[in-house]
């Protein structure tokens, strides 16, 4: 249980920025996500955590104390690798264990904590299997049990259910906070799966060409994305541009109300609406009065997935994404006339 | 490999045909080979058929002859002392080489396997050369550490083999575990590399094992070693002796290939890899 600082950390691949000044806290017990695009820098931020990238500049302390210079054996941190690395010539007893034997611990106490990290992932009966015989999410379990065995300080996943199907990918991300809550440990996880940041993690740090772009609780970082970036990469946003204009956002077709504070009257804005917001009307007569802006347009594209529908909406020479509840007797079909309508409080101020 | 039914003809006669040339090639290979092992049941000094009778007086003589006996005595301090050495540092060799972001790694390993490029006539005359200057000349170090040059990079290159594919990540995983780096290496790099090791390490037993040239430059005249007595005994008396040695020496070959095919076969096992 512990408390990881990074401060103006910078690394560079030749003329590649993996980390260009990056500072973040992730405090006691908590369960961050690092999230961002492929080629982001979040994996190399995770293994400067590690130990195994050495920084430019910049320090990296865990309770406090350096660890720049503290080679990745004397870390005492617990590490998850996106295809397990487990040792293949090991049982799975034997993969559990090699953090305490190597650190000289009894034969008796190794046996018995390994039993105990067995119970946890719920692989009690596996310990003498062999990696290879195990399934993808069992070997993930190892990996989990292996990595928490010497109880670290802090536990890293890379992309840990990067290589799981759909559904197993839930399972093990219930369980995987279940056991981050029950050992109390703090978590820092890489993922380009938003979706997954904002399920498991208390608190996403997006990460976008070596800088943090944005950090909060998943509620903020997706109801109020910061930049357009983190509007786009976090679900689907609407982009509204154009120009302040009597308290409002001027665009083509008509001008976008926010609650939010804008800049000086003419300067560039962006406003970004989340598809779920946006609802959809025949007419005027049944929209909530506190939906004010309300876009003329007629539908491109329904697209049936179940529980929900996207529409693409047509408005002007604008096009729209709109998610709705498959609660309708009849989804609404191509080319019906609709208004789009949306709140101001949902419409929000992004940077570019 | 049994021929589909829509086979035509000319495909079954070249089906047939292949396999007669395969069987023709195979006992081209081991004919010269195995030769050797009826004549040295001869009871006489012949190396010709047929033989007039049977007898192991020339095995008599291998076994009683102290030449011999210091050969293969020589040869064996030698070869095993190679194998130590070069087995060691060609692995560490393609460790080092194995890593992300080595500088100059082409070129290194360009030195590094140069030794087999180069022919052994000139890598033997530049050794002379070199190891007189240095007082290595004539004496057993000498030679370990010339037939050490010469089945290095053997073991450079089948543990090169080994690590491509090796996954870095297991490396990272016990290091972050907290294994310090001898650790890692022998609790997980070593173990499964180990095929490749052992396969290195057979290759360069038999290069200084079977190796003439370099001794010939740089042992002295009293340093006998098997190949060197096996040569001599054809030069200058042509004594059926040397059939008796070949045989005991093939025997041995099979017999250290055999062991070495089952180790490994074990390891692989061990590291745990589908067949």
């Amino acid at each position: 249980m512990s408390r990881v600082e990074a401060r103006a950390v910078r690394k560079a691949y030749g003329a590649v920025k993996a980390l260009d000044g990056v500072s973040l806290t992730f405090e006691d017990g908590s369960f961050s996500a690092l999230l961002g695009p492929s080629g982001s820098g979040k994996t190399t931020l995770l293994r400067a955590f590690a130990g195994f990238v050495t920084l430019d500049s910049g320090t990296i302390a865990i309770d406090g104390k350096l660890v720049n210079d503290v080679p990745p054996h004397r870390r005492d941190l617990g590490m998850v690798f996106q295809n397990y690395a487990l040792f293949p010539h090991m049982t799975v007893a034997e993969n559990i264990a090699f953090g305490l034997s190597v650190r000289g611990a009894a034969r008796a106490a190794i046996a018995e904590r390994v039993e105990a990290m067995l119970r946890l992932v719920r692989l009690e009966g596996f310990g003498a299997r062999k990696p290879r015989q195990l399934s993808g999410g069992q070997q993930q379990r190892v990996a989990l049990a292996r990595a928490l065995v010497t109880r670290p300080r802090v536990l890293l996943l890379d992309e840990p259910l990067g290589a799981l199907d759909r559904r197993l990918r839930q399972e093990m991300q219930i369980e995987l906070k279940q056991i981050q809550r029950e050992v109390g440990i703090t978590a820092i996880f890489v993922t380009h799966d938003q979706e997954e940041a904002l399920t498991l993690a208390d608190r996403v740090a997006v990460i976008n060409e070596g800088r943090l772009v944005q950090v909060g609780m998943p509620g903020e970082v997706y109801e109020r994305p910061a930049t357009r970036f983190v509007a786009g990469f976090l679900g689907d946003a609407n982009l509204f541009e154009g120009r302040v204009a009597g308290g409002r956002v001027a665009v083509g077709g008509g001008a976008i109300a926010t609650e939010d504070a804008l800049p000086t009257e003419g300067a560039p804005a962006i406003l970004a609406v989340r598809p779920e917001k946006v609802v959809l009307a025949a007419d005027a007569a049944g929209l909530d009065a506190d939906l004010v802006n309300r876009l003329e347009g007629r539908i491109v594209q329904a697209v049936y997935a179940g529980s929900a529908i996207t529409y693409i909406v047509e408005a002007g020479d604008r096009r729209l994404i709109v998610f709705e509840q498959n609660r309708a007797a009849a989804p609404l079909g191509p080319d019906t006339a609709v208004i789009a309508a949306f709140a101001p409080r949902h419409a929000v101020l992004v940077q570019p | 490999m049994a021929l589909p039914a829509y086979a035509t003809p000319l495909e079954r006669k070249w089906h047939v045909a292949f396999r007669v040339l395969c069987v023709l090639v195979f006992i081209f290979l081991v004919i010269p080979v195995l030769i050797v092992i009826p004549l040295s049941f001869n009871s006489e000094a012949f190396f010709t058929f047929p033989m007039p009778g049977v007898s192991l007086r020339w095995y008599d003589e291998f076994f009683g002859s102290e030449r011999w006996m210091d050969a293969i005595k020589n040869s064996a301090t030698i070869a095993i002392s190679v194998t130590f050495l070069a087995t060691s540092l060609g692995t560490l060799a393609a460790l080092g080489l194995s890593r992300a972001g080595f500088p100059g790694r082409a070129a290194v390993m360009s030195i590094l396997i140069a030794p087999i490029i180069v022919p052994v006539v000139i890598s033997a005359l530049g050794m002379y050369f070199f190891y007189n200057t240095l007082g290595l000349i004539s004496t057993v170090p000498g030679i370990i550490l010339a037939h050490t040059a010469l089945a290095t990079p053997f073991v450079v290159i089948t543990v090169t083999a080994t690590l491509t594919g090796f996954d870095h990540s297991l490396t990272r995983a016990a290091s972050g575990l907290g294994a310090r780096p001898l650790t890692v290496f022998f609790r997980v790099i070593l173990p499964l590399i180990l095929p490749g090791v052992i396969s290195g390490a057979l290759f360069a037993f038999i290069t200084s094992w079977d190796e003439l040239i370099v001794v010939l430059f740089i042992a002295s005249p009293e340093t006998r070693t098997l190949p060197r007595q096996m040569f001599s005994g054809i030069r200058d008396q042509i004594s059926p002796t040397i059939t008796a040695a070949a045989t005991i020496l093939i025997l041995l070959s099979i017999m250290l290939l055999t062991t070495v095919e089952l180790l490994r076969r074990r390891s692989e096992k061990l590291r745990g890899i589908r067949p």
